[in-house]
């Protein structure tokens, strides 16, 4: 039998397709990426390099009583293993506190904690290697609910996470404990509605497991290419653990598949590092699928108490909202999810009396840390549903609630922040609800268009249909004083085209097109060349998250063009080299008592998107299908108007996966659905389409007023789901993801 | 690793006496999910994709003898889905088109997990496995072959030639559920005959038991048959879903069944 090869068409010669601030323009990684041309980190290779391993800890809590490598070293192809001893600085990183041990010292505090790292010159070696260390665990009681974490043994005694200006707390296991006060909480309300909702925890679930190859420079220093989302701080945080300083620590961005949060914690960054400089030979890591799913931190699962009080004709007077986020073994950034999630607990409402506690803690489940929408999309879901169960006691539309107590510039945060910039909160909920959903579809009709779909499983029985409307909002950029900026270089050349140096990272959000186009809007010429992301020529650009990467890249780039421009002027012509670091405009911690703001403000801007969604739902199985989607989100501006849509649809993909599939199960602390045959995330066939409309209100601070555009789709997508789903069947539906047992049972 | 490519069913069977410990591939979508994720390691692969004599399918005697390297898109081809429509339904609902095109019948037998959605339109249909080695051929009633989670009856020195079905002809129809549109793992699946010629209403559940089961009543109990399906089932929680909604959706999945092929 002779195997007939596919023709392969030729791919028609793509002419750089160049594009201005506002033009759509296609994402120039699109082409190699749907080509599989595209290199990613885990395509990285170097002459003579040898393979890493992490032997990680089948126990979600244990005391490491030995480890024994002897027999482990002495494998065939084996050039190392080391484990703390090894670790030459400091034995700790984390991105807020430094409470995480490079390699386990002398406990493990969750499924997969790293405890021994090895270099051989073929994976399985290295894998085999592993194996062949000898821990012996005793095993501890894991702390696996967050509801009695305060009351277990301290899983960090010696309180990492005390004495940094935020409120203290006596009870164990607390990362961060908030309180915001704002105005009288005991004012009443003619009507109260309260509720308990549970999130559970959502994985990125990137494509692109965790990879990348440290290269040791033969003078002591190291470079890493690495798939992350903050190169500088990866430095700055491998830098003090091999003992170097960080000149020496050189870190490149190497192809990113898919972060969304879970890139901006460290994963092999300084393991690689070890190994290459105790080897002296390149080192590369490839996690597998299952690895991964152990190998970044996940979102935050929280459970909600809320009790909102409104006057009859439908104004709330009064919110109370306690909120507790499993951080799992380590912070990574809980203390920022804690307050995040507090921060915009009341969703964008004006609402003039509330108390919100906000409590994160440590547990031996996996850790938690930042993922798209970091906080928000956990209060979201709980106060959406909260204003639909308001309309329904007062009898108002819940389209109309919302709008009565629309929040808007001039008002004010429940931290006591004025909002001065833009925020069309009424606009995006108008024009959101002004969108009309297809008509419904009749029957008979292909099962792939009903809930169930390819299963077959109804022809239209038990089909309900539900509408469901939600609002959300965010903060863009980082907050509570952290001192955020972002650096560009430009070299203009005589002839005027141009090199641009920028560190943001590209994690497939389209950043590097914003840097083009705003580079061509600027120098007002085409030929620009974008040089690789990296620490070594260029400063910090900050982190590829909190939506904040097109506002400062676009300040920067915009900053450093003109300056190169100007500068060229006073020569007269020639070459010039110029870098440009870009502030938004500062803010300040809030009171760790009141949760109220020290300054002007605690968040530089804010971002809102309503949406309408369609469900059906067969009531019977308990399966669903999201029809349709429209939304309404303020974006500032569009500097990409298609890279925005593809945002937008992306995040309601994601949003759609917490609100009906995506969560990590754990027993005891230990993951049991670490695969995609296990964890589910929604494929085409889920997905629908998304009518989008962009609202274009200029931020008047943000360089030509654009928003990020990442997270708010994410953020309300989640509620509009929910509320969809809640519609079709008549339950309360409290919990995401919405499991069929909850329709049906 | 070693592959080894026989070119015949007799290559096939002696390369198999020869190596009792390796593994036969046909599509390798159990296969080589299984050697990535490190849970087997056989001694050698044998590629059964150059064995003309598992391919395609023909009928005798009234009778169709699938090869067992039927893929699941073959399957769902208007000829075979004409005959063996709940198989065809089955098909469809199976992976991605991508599994589609390389997932066989004779790998699902090979896994016999109590997922296999090819398991049970084939019991419905009272479909008989055939067995060759190079000691002889043997038949077994697929009951028979399924004999525990992920076991089956094959011996070592064994591989499934074929699958023979004498169409009943009768209205049938193939469900699953699952918790996203595509591409699941069933969380219980069925498939329902109505067999007016031998006057039976025949069901077989997946992923609600250790094996497929086949639970078979009267015509006219047609109303008691959803309850009698949901309790023949022993379903377990997992990760899944729980014991509670299997048994659940099964009496739901056996009721719309019924009101399919009755209508
Ligand atoms: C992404 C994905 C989605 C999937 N979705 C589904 C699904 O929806 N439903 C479903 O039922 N399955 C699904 N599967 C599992 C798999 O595709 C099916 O079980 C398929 O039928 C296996 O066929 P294969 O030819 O690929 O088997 P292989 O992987 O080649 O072999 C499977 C087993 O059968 C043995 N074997 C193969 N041929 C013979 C033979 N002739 N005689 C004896 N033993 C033999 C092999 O040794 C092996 O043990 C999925 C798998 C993947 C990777």
């Amino acid at each position: 039998m002779s195997a007939t090869r596919p023709k392969i068409k030729a791919r028609p010669p793509t002419r750089p397709r160049l594009g201005k601030i506002g033009e759509s323009v296609p994402r120039s990684d699109g082409t190699p990426k749907v080509m599989g041309e595209f290199a990613y980190a885990s395509d990285l290779h170097a002459a003579d390099m040898l393979w890493g391993h992490t032997l990680r800890s089948p126990h979600a809590h244990a005391r490491i009583a030995e480890i024994d490598i002897s027999q482990a070293v002495g494998m065939p192809g084996v050039h190392a293993v080391l484990t703390h001893a090894d670790v030459p600085g400091r034995k700790t990183y984390g991105l807020e506190f430094t409470d995480q041990p490079v390699l386990a010292i002398d406990r493990v505090r969750y499924f997969g904690e790293p405890v021994a790292v090895v270099a051989a010159e073929h994976p399985e070696q290295a894998r085999r290697a592993a194996e062949a260390i000898r821990v012996v665990y005793e095993l501890l009681e894991p702390v696996a609910d967050p509801e009695r974490a305060t009351e277990m043994e301290p899983l960090h005694p010696d309180r990492p996470t005390m004495g940094h200006g935020y409120r203290d707390d006596p009870r164990s296991n607390v990362v961060r404990h908030m309180v915001i006060r704002h105005g009288d909480p005991e004012t009443a309300g003619d009507v109260t509605v309260d509720g308990v909702y549970e999130v559970g925890s959502q994985d990125q679930a990137f494509l692109g497991p965790e990879s990348g190859l440290a290269i040791p420079d033969g003078e002591g220093g190291v470079d890493i290419y690495v798939a992350t989302q903050w190169l500088h701080v990866d430095r700055d945080q491998v830098a003090p653990c091999l003992g170097l300083t960080v000149e020496q620590v050189r870190v490149h961005l190497a192809g990113v598949g898919g972060a969304f949060g879970g890139r901006e914690d460290l994963s092999m960054q300084i393991h690689g590092a070890l190994l290459a400089l105790h080897t002296n030979r390149p080192v590369k890591f490839v996690y597998n699928r299952e690895e991964s799913f152990t190998g970044h931190v996940h979102r935050h699962p929280a459970k909600i108490w809320c009790e909102h009080r409104a006057t009859r004709d439908g104004r709330i007077t009064c919110v109370r909202m306690r909120i507790l986020l499993d951080g799992g073994a380590y912070a990574s950034s809980s203390t920022t999810v804690t307050s995040n999630a507090a921060s915009f607990a009341l969703g964008p409402y004006r609402v003039d009396n509330a108390l919100i506690e906000s409590t994160s803690v440590y547990t031996n489940n996996p850790p938690c840390g930042a993922m798209r929408g970091f906080g928000a999309v956990q209060t979201c879901f709980a106060a959406e549903a909260q204003m639909d169960r308001l309309a329904a006691e007062l009898g108002i539309d819940p389209v109309e609630l919302r709008l009565l107590n629309a929040l808007a510039p001039g008002d004010y945060l429940p931290t006591g922040q004025l909002i001065d910039g833009a925020l069309p909160t009424a606009e995006v909920i108008r024009r959101a609800a002004a969108l009309e959903p297809p008509a419904p579809e009749g029957f008979p009709r292909d099962p792939i268009r009903l809930p169930g779909g390819a299963g077959n499983t109804t022809r239209g029985a038990g089909v309900h249909r539900g509408v469901g409307f939600a609002v959300g909002f965010k903060n863009i950029c980082y907050s509570e004083g952290f001192d955020d900026s972002c650096a560009a270089r430009v070299q203009l050349y005589a002839d005027g085209s141009a090199t641009v140096h920028c560190a943001a990272t590209e994690v497939g959000q389209g950043v590097t097109d914003v840097i083009l186009q705003v580079a061509r809007t600027e120098l007002g010429t085409d030929r620009i060349t974008l040089a690789p992301h990296t620490t070594a020529t260029v400063g910090s650009a900050g982190s590829a998250s909190a939506s904040r990467l097109t506002w400062m890249v676009s300040g920067a780039v915009r900053d450093a063009c003109r300056a190169a421009l100007e500068e060229q002027e006073r020569r007269e012509g020639g070459e010039v080299d110029v870098e440009r670091v870009h502030h938004h405009r500062p803010t300040t911690p809030l009171d760790p008592e009141t949760g109220q703001i020290t300054g002007e403000r605690a968040h530089v801007a804010l971002a809102v998107a309503a949406m309408r969604a369609v469900v059906e739902v067969d009531i019977d199985l308990g399966l669903t299908r999201v029809v349709w989607v429209g939304t309404a989100q303020d974006v500032g501006k569009a500097i990409n108007p298609q890279a925005v849509h593809g945002q937008i649809e992306g995040g309601t993909a994601q949003g759609l996966g917490l609100a009906l599939m995506e969560e990590i199960q754990t027993r005891d602390g230990r993951i049991v659905n670490a695969s995609f045959t296990d964890y589910l995330i929604p494929t085409a066939l889920d997905m629908p389409p998304v009518t989008v409309v962009l609202v274009e209100d200029p931020e008047p601070d943000a360089p030509y007023g654009a928003k990020g555009v990442g997270e708010p789709p994410a953020i309300v997508s989640v509620a509009a789901i929910a509320a969809a789903v809640r519609d079709a069947t008549g339950r309360a539906l409290t919990r995401v993801p919405i499991r069929a047992d909850d329709i049906c049972l | 690793m070693e592959v080894l490519t026989p070119r015949s069913l007799d290559d096939a069977l002696r390369l198999k006496a020869e190596l009792p410990a390796a593994r036969f591939v046909q599509g390798g979508t159990d296969v080589l999910v299984e050697l990535n994720f490190d849970r087997s390691r056989p001694a050698a692969l044998i590629n059964l994709n150059e064995v003309a004599e598992l391919r395609g399918f023909l009928r005798e005697n009234g009778a169709l003898v699938l090869g067992s390297g039927l893929t699941y898109a073959e399957l769902m081809q208007p000829e075979l889905a004409t005959a063996l429509p709940a198989l065809a339904e089955a098909s469809r609902t199976v992976g991605s088109p991508q599994i589609r095109n390389r997932g066989t019948i004779g790998g699902n037998l090979g896994t016999a997990s109590p997922a296999g959605d090819a398991l049970p339109p084939l019991l419905v249909e009272s479909a008989q496995v055939e067995i060759a080695s190079v000691r002889g051929r043997r038949a077994l009633p697929l009951a028979e072959f399924l004999v525990g989670p992920k076991r089956n009856a094959l011996e070592p020195d064994e591989l499934v030639v074929s699958i023979r079905i004498s169409p009943s002809g009768s209205r049938q129809t193939f469900m699953k559920v699952g918790p996203r549109n595509a591409m699941v793992i069933a969380v219980c699946s069925l498939a329902l005959s109505v067999d007016r010629e031998r006057g039976e209403l025949r069901a077989a559940f997946g992923s609600a038991g250790p094996v497929t089961g086949l639970v078979t009543a009267p015509l006219d109990e047609a109303e008691r048959f959803p309850a009698a399906v949901a309790a023949a089932a022993s379903p377990i929680d997992d990760v899944r879903g729980t014991a509670a909604y299997r048994r659940h959706a099964l009496r739901v999945l056996t009721g719309r069944a019924l009101e399919r092929c009755l209508a």
